[in-house]
């Protein structure tokens, strides 16, 4: 089966820091994979790469068939890759329902219009549906600032799923948020991205919230992918207890 | 927010009203007004660029663009047909404003800020230097026709020219407020806010910026000829930092709320000055340092935040952005 | 050749004037992170209020004429801690947690204060300090005949090039400055006193810039105005050299003294029109400056 997303040889430092060291990775259409590994490991690094953020020193980055490795950002999305971010990225002096609008609004040819209300007939079912899914309607013309973490986390990654993506990947998205409320806030998630397609990759700390929704994990260290498997897998191998999780037996 | 066609009726009705009043009043506020309410269409402009999050400090080397075109062509060429000369010095800063701002494209902050009044300095030097374009003393023009309408005392240059001055202003107004309304104004605002995000959402901040500052552009060479004809007179202080200056303070003072705060705002500054300029000459810098302080300090959302309408369960300051994106891990600008 | 050789040595007199008028708003800039619109105006009262003092000391013949150097200094300094805690504490902390955009347009209106503030204090007609001027007598360098005292301004310049080098760099109160140019949160901390950096800081390039306008005041007629051209050519300095390095300062400074100097003598409309060409080159080079001293992302 073909991969969708497909990285070979990827590799970046940042001065004597080698943040990605030779990593190839295959992720097939429609995976669920959980990204692991310790501060600095190099997880938020390949997602750098992967979304365009940064150019690697080495190294090739498919999607689809497509080589996007050093493409802008914007570029990057047009091939159909998503994220979302540790820190959610908002629009602070907009209501979330104009953050959705600018996330609708945005298809990859700039086709805004500038003569259309920007809540026009187009744009309603779109903004419904979304807000519907991520149980942002009681919120929709709050202030950003006022929002609860969750709420804002998930606003953060419905602005990432518009247009259908191809590869999404979530910058650790129960982080920051109570411990009690993590599983709720990627239960609303993934129940949100049900019946799509779209690959998942998504970075996180939490284990537990890693063996529920993964299917497969990648645990980095020191830039390096050190254990490649389902979830039991890697969380039972030793070098992963060892480096990663702390969780020896 | 006020649908397209209510829009278009608050244009017409405002339009109706002001005609009537310039009938009314004497000819010293038709003049004032008339200067007014151009410099509001450059200071439209300067808030078409700061909803976008750029603020130019030589917003006066488009003002200046669209003064000369159309004295230049009055002078040179004959040309005494005020809408022409008007549209020529719009077209003339438009282009002016396309060849700068690839230039400018890849600065914001401080730096566009400053890059912009250095721009509008270089242009007074060349300007003040250049005897064939007047020098410093700058050129004096004759009264303007409309359409082949002569009009035939003094006060009925000045009532036309107003009136001019009326129908451009609320034509301007009514289209930024459309564009302020639709997605394309929203995307300046979330430009303004988080580039990273725009960038990651598929759009180019770099565009967003350039469209503005050509908007702002051809709005500044537009209000530029009207002054131009109204004053009867250009000259390099067109293009000089403390005219850029004042375009600023009033688009702080007026905000980004409400398109017609812009205007009412350029009244009362413009009422202000001539009272000003008359006793204390010496102040009349000072005084908007200190009221631009005053109004970043106090009413951070300018004067249109009187009339805003939009809800919030918490005030926000529409000055200031959300405090800088969490870092997000990279070494490299893009 | 006697032109090449004009355009080198008024360059470098240009040079001189350059690195002691930007430096200070460079500092500024490294520290506080503020491009300090007003550091022009800074530069003007400095040089009223030498001219002033110039007048009461020569027009008094309070004592040797030599010792008027020192009045002048003395008339920076008091510039610089009136003024300097004043707008630092007064003002500009007002406005510490807002967005950057927001303190430009401070200083800016700072900026229009000051203006009308000069002219409210010492009137709109021009003063005039030459006492000081000529007592360096005139020097002949390749065969071209120059004022003493510009010589003594490139002097100036590079001892007070040197002693902020030195004091930046070789004590503790210098590393301090610059950990806290580096990274201020880090240096908070690390247990620094940010804010007394600030105002200690601001008042140096206040200082700075008064230093510059007193030492500028013997050669020039001090009128409203002549601070514009001081906050566009620091700006383009500070930019070239990479904003918060002292020794960028001093390279761009030479670059753009050079520059501006050929253009006087060569073409003179486009006397600002190069500064700013220059910048443009550089930047398309560099984008960061030459020497990079803030990092401008945090990991």
């Amino acid at each position: 089966m073909t991969a969708l997303l497909e990285t070979s040889g990827l590799q970046k430092s940042f001065g004597a820091v080698v943040a990605a060291n030779d990593i190839s990775v295959a992720a097939r259409r429609g995976e669920r994979l959980g990204l692991i590994g310790n501060n600095g490991a190099g997880k938020t690094t390949f997602v750098n790469l992967v979304t365009g953020y940064l150019k690697p020193d080495a190294g090739r980055v498919v999607l689809d068939g497509a080589d996007i490795a050093g493409l802008a950002p914007r570029r990057v999305r047009r091939h159909g890759v998503s994220r979302s971010f540790q820190i959610p990225q908002l629009f602070a002096s907009l209501t979330p329902e104009e953050n959705l609008l600018i996330a609708l609004g945005i298809s990859g040819d700039d086709g805004l219009s500038s003569w259309q209300p920007a809540r026009s007939a187009a744009m309603t079912a779109g903004l419904e549906d979304l807000l519907a899914r991520f149980r942002l309607r009681e919120y929709r013309d709050h202030s950003i600032a006022a929002l609860p973490g969750g709420v804002r986390k998930l606003l953060d990654v419905a602005m990432a799923v518009t247009h259908r993506p191809k590869l999404l990947l979530l910058d650790e998205p129960t982080s920051g948020v109570a411990a009690e409320e993590k599983f709720a806030l990627m239960d609303v998630i993934m129940r949100a991205l049900e019946g799509s397609d779209a690959t998942v990759l998504f970075v996180e700390h939490d284990m537990d919230i890693v063996g529920r929704y993964a299917e497969r994990v990648l645990a980095f260290y020191e830039g390096r992918i050190i254990a490649d498997g389902t979830p039991d897998a890697v969380l039972g191998n030793a070098d992963v207890q060892r480096y990663v999780t702390g969780m020896t037996p | 927010m006020a649908g397209r066609l209510g829009i278009l009726a608050a244009a017409l009705a405002a339009f109706a009203a002001l005609a009537l009043l310039g009938r009314v009043l004497p000819n010293w506020f038709v003049l004032v007004a008339t200067l007014a309410f151009a410099k509001g269409l450059v200071a439209l402009g300067l808030v078409v660029l700061m909803r976008g999050g750029l603020v130019s400090f030589g917003q006066g080397i488009f003002f200046c663009a669209g003064a000369y075109a159309a004295g230049l062509t009055m002078r040179s060429l004959g040309v005494s047909d005020a809408v022409l000369l008007v549209a020529l010095g719009g077209v003339a800063s438009l282009i002016l404003g396309l060849i700068i701002a690839p230039l400018l494209a890849g600065y914001r902050g401080i730096f566009f800020a400053t890059l912009t009044l250095a721009l509008s300095m270089i242009a007074y030097g060349i300007l003040d230097k250049t005897y064939s374009l007047g020098g410093s003393d700058g050129i004096n023009l004759h009264a303007p026709s409309f359409l082949g309408y002569q009009p035939p005392t003094p006060q009925a240059v000045s009532y036309a020219l107003y009136a001019l001055t009326c129908l451009v202003m609320v034509i301007a107004a009514a289209l930024c407020r459309v564009h302020f309304d639709s997605l394309r104004g929203l995307l300046s605002l979330a430009a303004r806010d988080n580039e990273i995000r725009v960038e990651y959402l598929g759009a180019s901040v770099r565009r967003v910026s350039g469209v503005n500052f050509t908007i702002a552009a051809l709005l500044g060479g537009i209000g530029g000829a009207l002054s131009a004809l109204s004053l009867g007179h250009i000259d390099p202080d067109f293009t000089f930092w403390t005219t850029s200056g004042e375009f600023v303070f009033l688009a702080i003072l007026s905000g980004y709320a409400s398109v017609a705060a812009v205007f009412v705002s350029s009244i009362i500054v413009e009422l202000v000055r001539s009272f000003s300029s008359q006793y204390f000459p010496n102040t009349w810098q000072g005084a908007l340092g200190i009221f631009l302080l005053l109004v970043i300090l106090f009413l951070p959302q300018g004067l249109g935040s009187l009339v805003q309408r939009r809800r919030r369960s918490q005030s926000q300051s529409d000055l200031e952005p959300a405090p800088a994106p969490a870092p997000v891990p990279a070494e490299t600008s893009q | 050749m006697n032109l090449a050789a004009a355009i080198f040595v008024d360059g470098l007199i240009d040079a001189s004037w350059l690195f002691i008028v930007a430096v200070g708003l460079t500092l500024v800039f490294g520290v506080l992170n503020i491009l300090n619109f007003a550091h022009g105006s800074l530069y003007a009262v400095g040089a009223y209020t030498a001219a002033s003092a110039a007048g009461w000391y020569y027009g008094g013949q309070i004592g040797p004429p030599f010792f008027g150097y020192f009045v002048m200094l003395g008339a920076a300094l008091l510039v610089a801690i009136a003024i300097g805690p004043l707008l630092e504490r007064g003002v500009l902390r007002l406005f510490y947690r807002r967005d950057e955009v927001v303190l430009v347009l401070v200083t800016y209106a700072l900026f229009l204060i000051l203006e009308d503030a000069t002219k409210l204090i010492w009137g709109v007609d021009p003063y005039y300090a030459y006492e000081p001027y000529g007592l360096l007598g005139n020097v002949s360098v390749f065969g071209l005949s120059y004022v003493g005292y510009d010589f003594a301004l490139i002097a100036l310049a590079l001892v007070t090039g040197l002693m902020l080098w030195l004091g930046l760099n070789r004590t503790i109160t210098g590393k301090v400055i610059l950990a806290v140019i580096h990274d201020r949160d880090m240096s908070g901390a690390m247990g620094v006193n940010v804010n007394r950096v600030f105002v200690a800081a601001f008042t140096f390039g206040v200082f700075l810039a008064a230093l510059g306008g007193a030492f500028t005041a013997p050669k020039i007629s001090v009128q409203p105005g002549i601070s514009i051209s001081v906050i566009l050519l620091s700006f383009a300095v500070v930019v070239i050299g990479g904003l918060g390095s002292v020794e960028g300062a001093a390279i761009a400074a030479l670059i753009v003294g050079l520059a501006r100097s050929a253009a006087i003598h060569l073409m003179p409309w486009a006397e600002l029109f190069i500064v700013y060409l220059v910048m443009a080159l550089v930047l398309a080079l560099r984008p960061e400056g030459l020497f990079q001293r803030t990092t401008l992302r945090k990991i």
